[in-house]
């Protein structure tokens, strides 16, 4: 551990404390690069995360900035409350998992975005459930077996996967929409400029900065930590393609 | 003496909210409170405040539990139905220990219900309505110049506790015009909100809103914290209003516009000569058992006066001796069969001589 922080070092806004998630799971990295993203913009005194309800959540708790812990589902209202009272100032961010965005939230999200909110979202998409054991999330695969869909998703019975990055970048307010992935070195110097700009486009007023970033979750895909990453590359990057699908300065 | 002016109910909210210096307000249209977030979707504007209307009252409620942890002073209103849709964040305020105000202007139920007057809230808005254990205070206004206090208060109740405060309107009382006194409450300073987020990590700590048990080992030091803040409550801020109690009876109670028409045939039966007294509760939650309790030592006859199928009635029979017999008028008792029917006066004064005589 020690070698490690040698190595790469602790970015300033991560706290001392050891993260509580499963060998392989890639929400580490994404809170990695959302703390390397405030080191870098010089935000950490000014932001506020909103935190979900799922795995992602327990990142939370060693970033080192103000924390609302929001409902399921709820955290870009509590983000609008917290951006509004405040006139704007402070920088606010929600992280979000697939169910708690794309299932229960996706009402929530939607009219934030409609309301040309100027917020920041990170949103997790491990094409699944985590905390409550491996049941199917809107994001979940053609085919993919889950707790609930024990044969494989069903397109009669369960729909289609959901494409939220595509979709977000469809609304008039909203400024940056990406999908990255953590898979290799490159992909992820790739999600933190992403990241970057997700941020930027709110600091600057333009608007909302939404990244979508494709995770392993290999205790529910019952794979090891290294098929599980390769299990993003083969199957989800096939059905999410990576990219920028909205990058804009101002709002037309 | 402060401006007068003759104003609704639901403009009395809104007024009583800008005397308690609230500057953002968010909800989601819903008769009979539309007239509420009408008034700040004019009067914030002008006076650099926050209004949002959102999509859903589970948004309004979310977004009053953000301002709130800035530190600032929010509020929403919204009736019945809506009302329910708010009770999850209720209950995360109340776990997380965010003070904000919620307005719950009464119409019929259940479920999507009339848009006319009810009192069917009591046990929901008194027995939790979320989930878990928790209990906020509920201030129950029966005139307009009380729905205009009533806001104030709780807005600094809602500070002293740290904790989400809630006032119980109705449609009645909402859209009735009365002339009241326009005067800023005084009250003992507030805690200082250095909890509040945005503080730019003030002496370089972090602000977390979160509930108090979030990490597992904690839970019983929560739970005994929030225990002592509702014995405090219960101790403190339980208000009630009493007529007549010194030689009474037989004792009316009743609460929010209903207690309007007790009240006058409260009157109606003094003027007969008839020995009736009346408690009106103003806060539903604490409830005020004590001086029910007291009265029943004396007085054999409780008539529980409100408009809907029997919910105070439980309170009240919880709260007398043995020796008390408890009655009830109700939702049924109303003039009319549809949803404008009221329990007017003359009935509430029949009942009471028809017990009064036994």
């Amino acid at each position: 551990m020690e070698n490690r922080e040698l190595l790469a070092g602790r970015p300033k806004t991560v706290l001392p404390i050891p993260h509580l998630y499963c060998p392989g799971c890639h929400h580490g990295s994404v809170f990695r690069l959302i703390a390397e993203t405030m080191d870098e913009l010089g935000i950490q005194d000014k932001t506020i995360g909103c935190v979900g309800v799922g795995c992602h959540a327990f990142g939370f708790m060693f970033l080192d900035i103000d924390l609302v812990s929001c409902l399921h589902g709820r955290a870009p209202a509590v983000a609008t409350g917290i951006k509004r009272s405040l006139y704007g100032k402070p920088i606010v961010f929600t992280v979000q998992g697939d169910g708690d965005l794309a299932a229960i939230g996706m009402g929530t999200i939607m009219n934030a975005v409609i309301r040309g909110e100027k917020l920041t979202t990170i949103f997790c998409n491990n094409a699944g459930y985590g905390t409550t054991g491996g049941q199917l999330a809107p994001t979940t695969l053609l085919d993919q077996k889950t707790t609930t869909t024990p044969y494989g998703r069903n397109a009669e019975l369960e729909g289609y996967p959901v494409h939220v990055a595509e979709l977000i970048a469809t609304f008039k307010g909203v400024a940056y929409s990406a999908r990255c992935s953590l898979t290799s070195r490159a992909e992820y110097n790739r999600a933190a400029k992403a990241m970057k700009k997700a941020f930027q486009k709110q600091i600057e007023g333009i608007g909302y900065g939404f990244v979508e970033i494709l995770e392993a979750c290999p205790s529910t895909l019952k794979l090891s930590p290294k098929d599980a990453l390769r299990w993003v590359e083969s199957h989800m990057m096939e059905e999410y393609p990576l990219g920028e699908f909205k990058d804009i300065d101002s709002i037309p | 003496m402060g401006e007068q002016a003759f104003i609704s109910g639901n403009e009395a909210i809104g007024y009583g909210a800008l005397y308690a210096g609230c500057k953002h307000f968010f909800a989601y249209p819903i008769t009979p409170q539309n007239e509420i977030m009408e008034f700040f979707a004019s009067e914030l504007p002008k006076r650099g405040g926050v209004f949002v209307q959102t999509e859903s009252e589970t948004a309004s409620a979310n977004m009053v539990y953000g301002a709130a942890s800035t530190g600032v002073r929010a509020m929403t209103s919204s009736s019945s139905t809506g009302f329910s849709l708010m009770q999850e964040a209720i209950s995360a305020m109340a776990a997380a220990q965010v003070p904000c105000v919620i307005v719950n202007v009464q119409r019929g139920g259940p479920g999507g219900g009339t848009t006319q007057t009810s009192q069917m809230d009591y046990l929901q808005v008194t027995k939790g309505g979320g989930h878990g254990d928790y209990h906020t205070i509920v201030l129950s206004p029966s005139f307009v110049q009380e729905a205009f206090d009533f806001v104030q208060l709780a807005f600094y109740l809602a500070d002293k506790y740290r904790h989400p405060t809630i006032i119980l309107s109705d449609a009645l009382l909402g859209q009735m015009m009365e002339s009241i006194e326009m005067r800023k409450l005084e009250f003992t300073p507030v805690p200082e909100k250095d909890w509040a987020v945005g503080l730019g990590r003030k002496d370089g700590q972090r602000r977390m809103i979160f509930p108090g048990f979030v990490v597992g080992s904690m839970l019983r030091e929560y739970l005994v914290a929030v225990s002592k803040k509702y014995e405090q409550m219960k101790e403190k801020e339980t208000r009630y209003d009493t007529r007549g109690l010194e030689d009474a009876e037989l004792v009316l109670v009743s609460f929010g516009s209903t207690a309007r028409a007790a009240l006058e045939a409260f009157l109606m039966a003094r003027e007969e000569g008839m020995r009736v007294g009346m408690i009106r509760p103003i806060t539903l939650w604490p409830f005020p058992y004590q001086i029910i309790k007291e009265t029943s030592h004396k007085v054999k006859k409780f008539l529980v006066v409100e408009d809907n199928l029997g919910q105070m009635v439980e309170d009240v029979t919880a709260a007398v001796t043995e020796q008390a017999q408890v009655y009830h008028l109700g939702i049924l008792a109303r003039h009319l069969p549809g949803p404008s029917g009221l329990i007017l006066p003359q009935t509430i004064y029949e009942e009471v001589k028809k017990i009064y005589g036994k």
